[in-house]
């Protein structure tokens, strides 16, 4: 019997046992596809915070008040040190003694109560700041204008709203042009900022930027400043830039010993880095799903291949009654096997890109390769190896047992 | 009937005319378990059957008489003692020998038919000839002669859940037949069978016989035996009786 007509008989085979192949097929094909999509999820997900994070600007540095560390030692430091001025924010900004900054922005960060009428909102930021913030943090208008330089010498009272804050004091209605109160003190609204989305604790569209100027006349007062918000030249300059900003604040805080910093510095970079690894114990987290799914889904295809060829050993004794030899009966149940797997694996693949092509929980799942061939190469492993080993037991019984097998 | 007669003697075409056995046991034991609780399935049989005879094997239930009819086919293996299957010394063979000389020498058919399940009559008569590497035109042309010599033209393409026990086993007897075996194997044929189809397919049986092929039925029915040309009894895996009939 040749290979051609093994296959003209596996497929015979299947062919006779609709039912039973094609719910095989759907095992391996559930148990790739959710592997491939699971995985997918996974990879798109830290995909997206690292967007999210990419999105704050990857070579800013924010300079904020106090030591780093815990304790006594380091509240201490936080209290009694020196606080961050618009002065630093000034020198921080100067060509000559940080060539490798690029701007630098004060923050001043606000807490009030704005209203439009009978509407009202607590953004989750309000800020004072120069123009120099937005490219900095990567923050773009899509409606409206920036704020320039001139209304922060002038300190107008003028602001860029998130859309949380927008549709909080405005509805629908284009804020724009409009006023509103914080604190009692009207603001004009200038701009509107493009949709951040949610870091997960902070609505990152509950926001208001305004001139530093202002916000520090009509709210916070013109005392110390939150932080300094710093962008180095390149990712690349991100190292050299940090150490300017420490000989120039240590120079102007007064400070000889770098332990007794008043200060610290946090950069994108090393954020990156930490959620990376966060996202990185996320993707082995739903790997690990993925990996239980697909040894489930290979002991369901074990299941039915096991159960296949148990029921029908009664037919191989048939077979080997009439005149079939082990190889002939060995290879008709292989090549079923191994048609059955790769059909189940192959459509599990096409279901899993498609699959992939959707918004899944709100995470577009980005295909991770190396899942595909696993979840691929182990279904039809097991497929094989299940439909084969059986297979092969039951093919090298005795034609009586196999004919008295019930 | 005439026709069918040539027909059969044209899928039938014997040539042993000399007087070696076709079949020939020495002293046969098959032995399940061991020791004091050991059974002997067969306890010592002998036996010879020359080609062309019709023999009935008869016995009770545990006689022995599905034993040996598993030996004389290959599919079973005897503890001890000697067969020769056309002067072939089965006990020489291995496993894949032992499956060519079942698809190429004996015919089966079993009781409760065993034909394969989801598979159309054609298709079920074609497999033995598949087996041996029979091309595909050669196998469809000898399949649908077979089944015409069982009178199942007309049922090529039903499966065996569509077709009635007496046409199941019809299509047994064109799959045991199709390869042109010296010898027909048969354990209760008629056990499943109601009395119309019954004495239809030992009419077909005889049929075979007179084409000069050897036929070895298994039965528990005197009148079913009352056919055959030669009839063992067996007890207690001995043969207790060998009568053979004149011929009228």
């Amino acid at each position: 019997m040749n290979f051609f007509e093994m296959v003209r008989f596996a497929v015979r085979g299947l062919v006779a046992n609709r039912l039973r192949s094609a719910l095989t097929t759907l095992g391996i094909l559930i148990g790739v596809g959710s592997v491939i999509i699971l995985v997918a999820v996974g990879n798109g997900s830290s995909k997206q915070i690292q967007d999210n994070i990419a999105k704050l600007g990857t070579n800013t540095i924010t300079v904020m008040r106090g030591g780093g560390g815990f304790g006594a030692r380091a509240q201490s430091r936080n209290t009694q040190g020196k606080p961050l001025t618009v002065g630093d924010a000034v020198q921080l900004s100067d060509k000559k003694s940080a060539p490798n900054v690029k701007q630098a922005a004060p923050v001043s960060n606000a807490t009030s109560v704005c209203t439009n009428g009978s509407s009202s909102t607590t953004p989750a930021s309000f800020i004072g700041t120069w123009p120099s913030y937005f490219e900095a943090k990567n923050t773009k208008v899509v409606k409206g204008t920036y704020f320039t330089n001139d209304d922060v010498t002038e300190g107008r009272r003028v602001a860029v709203i998130g859309k949380t804050t927008a549709s909080d004091l405005f509805g629908e209605e284009n804020p724009i042009g409009k006023v509103m109160r914080c604190g009692g003190i009207p603001f004009t609204i200038v701009g509107l900022t493009e949709t951040a989305g949610s870091n997960g604790f902070l609505d990152g569209d509950s926001l208001i930027i305004s001139p530093i100027t202002a916000v520090q006349r009509a709210l916070t007062g013109y005392g110390n400043i939150s932080s300094i918000v710093v962008q180095a030249k390149s990712a690349k300059v991100q190292d050299q830039a940090q150490i300017e900003i420490e000989s120039i604040l240590d120079r102007s805080h007064g400070i000889s010993n770098v332990n007794s910093r008043d200060y610290r510095l946090l950069n994108q970079a090393s954020l990156l880095a930490t959620t990376t690894s966060t996202t990185k114990v996320f993707t082995v987290l739903l790997g690990a799903v993925a990996a239980i799914s697909l040894l489930v889904g290979g002991i369901g295809i074990t299941n039915i291949m096991l159960v296949t060829v148990v029921e029908r050993t009664r037919e191989i004794g048939i077979r080997k009654a009439i005149g079939a030899r082990r190889r002939a009966i060995l290879g008709q149940f292989l090549i079923e096997a191994t048609i059955l797997s790769l059909v189940g694996g192959v459509l599990g693949v096409i279901v899993g890109f498609i699959g992939s092509n959707f918004m899944i929980v709100g995470v577009k799942p980005v295909i991770v390769p190396s899942s595909v061939f696993l979840a691929f190469g182990v279904s039809v492993f097991i497929g094989l190896f299940f439909g084969g080993y059986p297979a092969s037991r039951a093919a090298s019984l005795r034609p009586i047992e196999a004919l008295r097998y019930e | 009937m005439v026709a069918a007669v040539a027909a059969v003697a044209a899928v039938a075409a014997v040539a042993v005319v000399d007087n070696a056995p076709i079949i020939d046991l020495h002293n046969v034991v098959k032995q399940y378990g061991a020791g004091e609780s050991a059974i002997f399935a067969l306890d010592g049989v002998s036996l010879s059957i020359y080609p062309g005879e019709y023999v009935a094997i008869m016995g009770a239930s545990g006689s022995g008489k599905s034993t040996l009819m598993n030996v004389i086919g290959a599919l079973d293996i005897p503890t001890s003692g000697e067969y020769y299957l056309d002067g072939i010394d089965m006990a020489s063979l291995d496993e894949n020998q032992l499956a060519i000389v079942r698809g190429r020498k004996i015919g089966f058919i079993f009781q409760s038919f065993n034909l394969i399940p989801r598979t159309s009559a054609l298709a079920n008569v074609e497999l033995p000839l598949a087996y041996q590497g029979i091309k595909m035109k050669e196998r469809r042309l000898r399949a649908l002669k077979a089944l015409d010599l069982v009178g199942l033209s007309d049922r090529l393409t039903h499966e065996p859940t569509e077709l009635s026990g007496g046409q199941q086993q019809r299509v047994a007897v064109a799959r045991a037949l199709v390869t042109k075996p010296a010898l027909l194997l048969a354990d209760e044929p008629t056990g499943a069978l109601d009395s119309k189809s019954t004495a239809d397919l030992l009419d077909l049986f005889d049929l075979v016989n007179a084409a000069g092929r050897t036929v070895v039925l298994i039965t528990h029915e005197a009148d079913v035996a009352a056919r055959a040309k030669r009839i063992i009894r067996m007890r207690d895996g001995k043969i207790i009786e060998d009568t053979a009939k004149v011929l009228a």
